[in-house]
């Protein structure tokens, strides 16, 4: 990694990651809530759970990532997944069996299983 | 349930990032705020800008941010400081942990920008060692940041530097007192000190410091990129943008709201929170932590911001927000707090240590079913002294649950200490263990049950208590198959 020196830089930075960002589009992305409460209600579980079956399940397409506080605490642990060309879709109310049909359901064919979180806020994006 | 009553700009990152990745920060520009200020604009408009965006601390004091630094910026100084508050105390809070797990960058970012503004090359975050993962994903952040070099010497090409230092607090809560926070930070005892000076004149050793909340840092890098004109065109006249307040007690939707200022109560609690669960009525709920007041059912429509939460005995605090229902009794969350503030006083002025005992021991007495009419005025009148006498804002503030519970809720005291009955069914002394007739078959369970045998009847007889005797153990009613026996 290069040291950012000036703004161009810096505009580097955000255009390489952007490209990144983009040769993921046809994949699986499944976005696990790890805060220090989610972790607590079971979080890294879900995690290592939907991981295991998705290699049980031969889906090869699927990049896992970690991510702070979702704000539903009341569904911890959350897990938010986006398929190819779709909006993302957060899960919540998980434990490790049901992580495990979240993979082979929706994941393998797009059938929404379990607490489905409805979208409750605008986010603002710079 | 209304789905877009929240705006997100503090949390803007949280759960969509990787907090973990300098690269998905760059990502949603940032640092790009930084840069700019450092390339392109000055010191004096970076502060007009945030003066303009009318943001106000989201610690608690809603004190305006651009006022705060101008100060700091007009003192000449061979050293100034930029610090980050990161002591979340209030009890149910948890915003500023949120956000330093969720999207340190966000912090770090705002914090150099700050430095700019004022003029200081050192910030220091002083964040509780009971937030272990925050502490290690901020460390991370600061790293990375030095890695790639938007922390460090020459931000950006320009002979401006910044660097970031932390300071573990060890959870006291007075420490979240800017005074007490700075003391601490320099190896004392975290004892708040009389302002003046303040310390956007003389804070962190002598120097201008400016102390600022996670989440007004959280806030900047956004006011800055998309401009004070969009910030101010979010809330209410005086209260600009949006507050985080975390919800939690009796309520549906335990979780972290961001929502524009100016939002009613009503819209909080029932279209977000999903009202109270089991169907129980919404009573009051604490905002401010032990330094706020109870708003009510009967505050529903009322806009929150900073001035109409004062001018109801509370205050915006740091966003705690606790929701009670139908069976929380007042007086005993007044003495729930002021054993928590109780506890926390940092002992050097008398109103607030010895105050804070006076006033648990009076509402403690009261609970039990000793407390006289005269009480409730002399909890009055010690908590306008306590208030006016005492020497930091936590003192100041203290009474703030009493005085607000026995305006709003005077029935309920006048309940404890003339009738001797606590309505919400909560403080046992005053309740009454009675076997219902209709009910009970005369299985004779609670009789054997009984510790001090004031149980009596005769086999498939209705039996009766004898209150004289009675300790209100509740042993007979977890016993009783039939529901019989009840606390009235």
């Amino acid at each position: 990694m290069s040291k950012i020196t000036s703004v161009a830089d810096l505009k580097k930075c955000q255009d390489e990651y952007k490209a990144k960002q983009a040769a993921k589009k046809d994949k699986i992305i499944v976005n696990v809530s790890l805060a220090t409460c989610s972790i607590a209600s079971g979080g890294k579980t879900v995690m290592e759970a939907m991981k295991d079956e998705a290699a049980r399940q031969g889906i090869s397409n699927v990049e896992f990532m970690q991510s702070g506080c979702m704000t539903y605490c009341h569904s911890e642990p959350t897990v938010e997944v986006t398929l190819p060309g779709k909006e993302a879709v957060c899960f919540g109310k998980l434990d490790e069996a049901g992580a495990r049909l979240l993979v082979q359901k929706y994941l393998k064919s797009g059938e929404q299983v379990g607490t489905v979180i409805p979208v409750n806020y605008t986010r603002v994006v710079l | 349930m209304d789905l877009k009553k929240q705006l997100r700009i503090a949390t803007r990152n949280c759960g969509f990032i990787d907090p973990e990745s300098i690269e998905d920060y760059f990502g949603v520009r940032g640092y790009e705020a930084l840069a700019n200020a450092v390339t392109q604009s000055t010191p004096t408009a970076i502060i007009d800008e945030i003066k303009k965006s009318g943001i106000r601390g989201r610690g608690g004091g809603g004190f305006p941010t651009g006022t705060k630094w101008g100060f700091a910026a007009a003192n000449q100084s061979d050293q100034k400081y930029v610090v980050c508050n990161a002591d979340e105390g209030d009890p149910g809070a948890f915003m500023d942990r949120a956000v330093l797990e969720g999207d340190p960058h966000s912090v770090v970012e705002a914090m150099a920008i700050g430095g700019y503004a004022i003029g200081a090359s050192i910030g220091v975050v002083y964040i509780r060692a009971e937030y272990p993962l925050a502490i290690k994903r901020l460390k991370k952040a600061i790293d990375d940041a030095h890695a790639y070099g938007v922390l460090g010497n020459n931000l950006f090409g320009t002979n401006f530097s910044f660097d970031i230092e932390l300071k573990y607090g060890a959870g006291a809560f007075v420490c979240g007192e800017e005074t007490a926070l700075i003391r601490s930070m320099e190896g004392s005892r975290g004892e708040p000190y009389t302002k003046p000076p303040f310390p956007a004149n003389s804070g962190y050793w002598q120097k201008p410091t400016i102390v600022n909340n996670v989440e007004t840092f959280a806030n900047i890098p956004a006011i800055l990129l998309k401009g004070a004109d969009w910030f101010s065109s979010i809330g209410t006249e005086k209260s600009k943008g949006t507050k985080v307040f975390a919800l939690a007690g009796k309520i549906n939707n335990v979780g972290l709201i961001e929502v524009p200022m100016g939002i009613t109560l009503q819209e909080v609690i029932f279209d977000i929170g999903g009202g109270c669960p089991d169907g129980k009525k919404f009573k009051a709920v604490q905002t401010g932590g032990p330094s706020g007041g109870a708003l009510t059912y009967k505050d529903l429509e009322t806009p929150i911001d900073y001035d109409n939460l004062l001018a109801k005995n509370s205050m915006m605090g740091s966003g705690g927000m606790i929701v009670m229902d139908e069976d929380t009794c007042m007086v005993d969350i007044a003495k729930f707090f002021i054993d928590f503030t109780m506890d926390e006083t940092c002992g050097k002025c008398t109103p607030c240590r010895i105050g804070s005992k006076r006033l648990y021991e009076i509402l403690d007495k009261i609970t039990l079913g000793q407390g006289k009419i005269e009480d409730v005025d002399k909890l009055k009148v010690l908590a306008a002294a306590i208030k006016d006498t005492a020497l930091c804002g936590l003192g100041q503030t203290m009474p703030n649950p009493v005085l607000s519970t026995i305006n709003t809720f005077a029935d309920e005291f006048a309940a404890h200490v003339v009738d001797k009955k606590c309505p919400a069914g909560v403080c046992s002394n005053l309740l009454e263990i009675v076997i219902l007739p209709e009910k009970c078959v005369g299985c004779t369970l609670c009789a054997r049950i009984c510790p001090v045998n004031c149980i009596s009847g005769k086999t498939k007889e209705v039996h009766t208590i004898d209150q004289a005797v009675c300790i209100k153990c509740g042993a007979c009613i977890d016993k009783c198959k039939f529901a019989a026996i009840v606390k009235q």
